[in-house]
């Protein structure tokens, strides 16, 4: 029988982990459709053809893409348990804005650490330092980003975890030395199983990684 | 208690245009503050360190920042009049899927077509008539982006419309003859209030353009 609920997956996406941190947060049952990205199939094509990406949720038949999209759609329609925002609006605004910073400025320095290499590559750990430096501070002494509990700024963060192996080794740095705090955090949401279950392995990463810049650098 | 809002914003930015109307739509009063982008104030620098730009909604003292977040902010502190985002949350996704796309694929070829010149202005042109022909596919026979109903990608949106003349003007190609349907939502927006107050008037916005191109770029 067909699943109400299928993501179009992408095993080391770490934007297709967090609709899987998500609909796991909400105890949500859902198929996942590894996609080949070199050979897209006619369902992702279809449903998502603006951008062609994953992750695709398709939910009763109808997709929403882009993941944090998908992140807050999952909130809204399985909204009884687990609510990724606070209440108040100041909070959910902040919380957007945290995970829009992740999106713009965490995101793309992330990439040029293992996808590039020489003065981009360098570029890439300068900015990447930078940025978990910001986000250790807007953390401070709170256990998640969100407060007391697990929310959509540690969703949309948490993910990239699985790469830190990647980073440490192409980067040649060591996350931890540059930001212990956030580095406990992160042992903190994987101690989560909604988390644990959803992130690779960081060794798989960094073969993966290892391989693209075999073949692309 | 007496509500404060302060919006650090600059004339001819769509982004900001997006807060004006939110604020508008409401029927909030705010403070208007013009930023001089070359000489920014502490206070900007102060409530936006992060990315330092405009606009910045200030609410009780407290900033929000980036524009869509700040419309999506009013629209949940003042729920009760004009909502902006439908209640159904796969609607809500459409709604933020394309203020996305708006803001992700025109940002790149807006800021080539008012600073280039040349083929990198040609390519920005080219992009750009992607993105409208993609957006007027989307909104087809309905009024709004949303349907009916006035919402977040409407809001998202209209504001560049101020900046089409310019386009034109600068990159010599024609919006309002490619995309009739476009502008007819444009026109229909412009009956609206909050949108008739807000959006500058398009010649002001061309010349502003054409005056930074003569004395930054040297172009006539």
């Amino acid at each position: 029988m067909a699943s109400s609920t299928i993501l179009l997956d992408y095993w080391p996406s770490m934007f297709c982990m967090r609709a899987r941190v998500a609909l796991r947060e909400k105890g949500v049952e859902f198929e996942a459709k590894e996609e080949d990205l070199t050979n897209k199939s006619p369902l992702l094509l279809q449903s998502n053809p603006i951008h062609k990406k994953v992750p695709v949720l398709i939910h009763n038949g109808k997709p929403v893409c882009e993941s944090l999209n998908v992140v807050q759609y999952i909130d809204e329609a399985w909204s009884d348990k687990n609510p990724f925002f606070p209440s108040d609006p100041y909070g959910k605004a902040q919380a957007r804005f945290w995970a829009d910073f992740v999106e713009k400025k965490f995101s793309d320095a992330q990439f040029k650490i293992w996808g590039k290499k020489g003065e981009e590559q360098a570029a890439g750990v300068k900015e990447f330092i930078e940025a978990v430096k910001i986000l250790e501070a807007e953390l401070g002494d709170k256990p998640y980003f969100g407060g007391d509990s697990f929310g959509y700024v540690d969703i949309a963060l948490i993910t990239f975890y699985s790469w830190f192996g990647a980073y440490e080794k192409f980067g040649n740095f060591s996350i931890e030395a540059e930001s212990p705090k956030l580095i406990a955090w992160c042992k903190r949401c994987m101690e989560k199983e909604s988390v644990s279950k959803s992130l690779p392995d960081q060794e798989k990463i960094v073969a993966y990684a290892a391989d693209f810049r075999k073949n692309n650098l | 208690m007496a509500e404060e809002v302060v919006l650090l914003d600059y004339w001819a930015s769509m982004f900001g245009m997006r807060v004006r109307i939110a604020l508008e739509e409401k029927g909030v009063k705010y403070e208007y503050r013009e930023e001089d982008l070359s000489n920014k104030s502490p206070l900007l620098l102060e409530m936006n360190p992060i990315h330092k730009k405009i606009p910045v909604l200030i609410h009780n003292g407290k900033p929000i920042c980036e524009s869509i977040i700040q419309v999506q902010y009013i629209d949940e502190v003042w729920p009760d009049r004009n909502p902006i985002l439908p209640s159904d949350p796969y609607q809500r996704a459409q709604a933020r899927f394309w203020s996305d796309y708006i803001d992700k694929k025109t940002a790149g070829p807006c800021k080539a077509l008012q600073r280039e010149t040349g083929e990198k202005q040609e390519a920005a042109k080219i992009e750009f008539m992607e993105v409208l022909k993609t957006l007027d596919s989307e909104l087809g026979d309905k009024s709004f982006f949303g349907g009916n109903v006035f919402g977040l990608v409407d809001i998202a949106f209209i504001g560049f419309y101020s900046w089409f003349h310019t386009y034109e003007e600068v990159a010599n190609f024609s919006i309002v003859a490619e995309f009739p349907k476009l502008i007819a939502w444009a026109e229909r927006c412009l009956k609206r209030e909050s949108v008739a107050k807000v959006l500058p008037d398009s010649g002001k916005v061309l010349k502003s353009v054409s005056d930074y191109r003569k004395k930054i770029l040297g172009i006539n």
